[in-house]
């Protein structure tokens, strides 16, 4: 089994009942959804405010059940009532806002709560809480009130209390949200060397493009649909496409494709200014 | 202003004290403010403000610190020392019209400040060693035999824990919604006690909107981290009490010996 998670023709309904119970509005967050996510990869989704994508990485959580179709974590049905609790524990999860998810009030014990939870004992805990603490590069925190951290650092303990539940795939949904730009490197450094160097599945949800050109895989969304699915490469090189659902490509990406619009002979799909900046020179001499 | 409120925060630090088990950091507070009440002499306070300046000598939060929590309670302390002072009956010294005040007043004005003083500061010291989540896996370890009349005391035990946690958050989340406002030309100074009540409801109702929503937000985080309840749940710091612990239970039998001395003597 080497499928982390893989979505089933996914359907989810939210419906809005008035007093009486009767149906008011029925709102379909996620229509039709298939996808799939390799172990170890790091998969992006993107996609504008409504598009669906946190309703997507909370079915994940098993936080909300799918209306119809099925979902698969590591080979559980969500909607299995006895997996419960080991999908939270393999799927684990990032939310926006930091200082909604910190529990505890110095950063160690706070780390240590997942763990309390899952009934590791106390010896384990602190070693999980010292690792994972130290993977995420905040182990001289340990005894700091979160509420003196940045927003990166916040974020980054947050991370660390995923980690210390030892899962097998880190959903963040939009982690980067209310961070300064130093804060949104900072948390995506981290993700992303916990991906190569813990071989953790990590499946990011967000809206700024410049986190994702280092994916495996792009997934894009709109309206509840998956729209587009590829490499960033093969993503970002439809840049009409992609302003169609209303997302921006890279600032580079978008330079070049203008560029090239205007006759320079530049290739597709142009990611990072140092491809740039090679293909320039490939030109110009 | 606002954040200069620090009673019920803690004050990291590397002491003795902060290292005591919290249960019994419970203990020596409840024993320290019924002593407080058991005193009815001078030297009674006297020994009770020695041991409260040694212990937080011992605590290394700065006095300073712990004195500026002494601002909360400013009015309820004038409050009763007023009271006291006025409408204790006994022995004239001073008589002008209504008012009288007596020598009894006086004294017993006294020992309420310093009783009031000394509850607040020892107290406080209590929370400024102690993190939130000690002291409350010290109540649920103390209140432990209630579970047996079905006192869901784990649940009150993280009720505890976690409005601790947002105590901070929550004020600042005040002074932001008070600026903005002041931005827009609110005004929350000038007026009498009534106007200024009246001029907090707009601060109160989108401060309620926003811990509701935060409520929300974290009751989800903590189902995604596999939290159900307390049971099959293991500590990351479960209690055990050691030397030092037995020790300063030791410290508590000499300051009640000194107590029934004291009260015994003077």
């Amino acid at each position: 089994m080497n499928m982390m998670i893989k979505a089933k023709n996914l359907i989810h309904e939210y419906i809005r009942r008035d007093e009486e119970g009767n149906v008011e509005s029925i709102n379909r967050a996620l229509d039709d959804v298939s996808l799939d996510v390799k172990k170890g990869d790091f998969v992006a989704i993107l996609g504008h405010n409504g598009s669906g994508k946190s309703t997507m990485a909370k079915h994940i959580n098993a936080i909300l059940m799918p209306t119809e179709g099925a979902l698969y974590v590591g080979g559980m049905d969500t909607k299995e009532d006895q997996h419960l609790w080991d999908i939270r524990q393999s799927a684990g999860m990032v939310f926006q806002n930091p200082d909604n998810q910190i529990i505890g009030t110095v950063v160690e014990e706070d780390v240590g709560f997942g763990p309390e939870n899952l009934g590791v004992p106390t010896d384990e805990i602190w070693k999980r809480v010292e690792e994972s603490l130290k993977a995420v590069g905040m182990l001289e925190y340990r005894s700091h009130s979160p509420n003196k951290l940045s927003g990166g650092q916040k974020q980054r303990v947050a991370i660390a209390g995923i980690m210390a539940m030892k899962p097998q795939c880190i959903v963040l949904d939009e982690p980067t949200a209310m961070l300064d730009p130093n804060g949104r490197k900072e948390v995506i450094r981290t993700v992303r060397e916990l991906n190569q160097k813990e071989k953790v599945t990590v499946l990011l949800i967000t809206h700024y493009m410049d986190e994702v050109i280092n994916a495996d895989k792009v997934i894009v969304m709109d309206e509840g649909k998956v729209v587009m699915e590829g490499t960033p490469k093969e993503i970002f090189s439809q840049v009409e496409k992609l302003k169609s659902y209303r997302l921006d490509v890279p600032q580079v990406t978008e330079l070049a494709y203008e560029l090239k619009k205007a006759g320079v002979p530049l290739p597709d799909g142009i990611l990072t200014i140092e491809e740039f900046t090679e293909e320039m020179k490939k030109i110009i001499h | 202003m606002i954040r200069d409120i620090t009673i019920g925060q803690y004050y990291p630090a590397d002491s003795v004290l902060h290292k005591l088990d919290p249960r019994v950091k419970l203990i020596g507070t409840i024993v320290y403010i019924v002593s407080l009440f058991l005193f009815d002499s001078f030297i009674g306070y006297l020994l009770a403000g020695a041991f409260l300046f040694g212990v937080i000598k011992l605590s290394k939060v700065p006095f300073g610190y712990i004195v500026k929590g002494l601002k909360a309670v400013l009015f309820l302390l004038l409050f009763t020392v007023v009271f006291n002072i006025f409408l204790t009956p006994g022995e004239a010294i001073f008589s002008w019209k209504f008012i009288t005040i007596t020598k009894e007043g006086l004294r017993l004005a006294a020992f309420m400040a310093i009783r009031l003083v000394f509850l607040i500061l020892g107290s406080s010291l209590m929370t400024f060693t102690t993190t939130p989540n000690q002291l409350t896996d010290g109540l649920e370890s103390l209140l432990g035999p209630l579970k047996r009349i079905h006192v869901p005391v784990h649940e009150i035990a993280m009720m505890m824990s976690i409005a601790l946690r947002f105590i901070p958050i929550l004020l600042e989340e005040t002074d932001k919604i008070m600026k903005a406002q002041q931005a827009r030309g609110a005004d929350f100074e000038s007026g009498n006690l009534i106007q200024r009540a009246k001029a907090m409801v707009p601060i109160l109702v989108p401060l309620f909107v926003s811990a509701f929503r935060r409520a929300g937000d974290l009751a989800m985080a903590m189902e995604a981290r596999c939290y159900h309840g307390g049971d099959g749940r293991t500590k990351m710091k479960p209690l055990q009490y050691k030397n030092r612990d037995y020790t300063t239970f030791a410290v508590y039998v000499a300051y009640l010996a000194c107590i029934v001395v004291v009260r015994k003597a003077f």
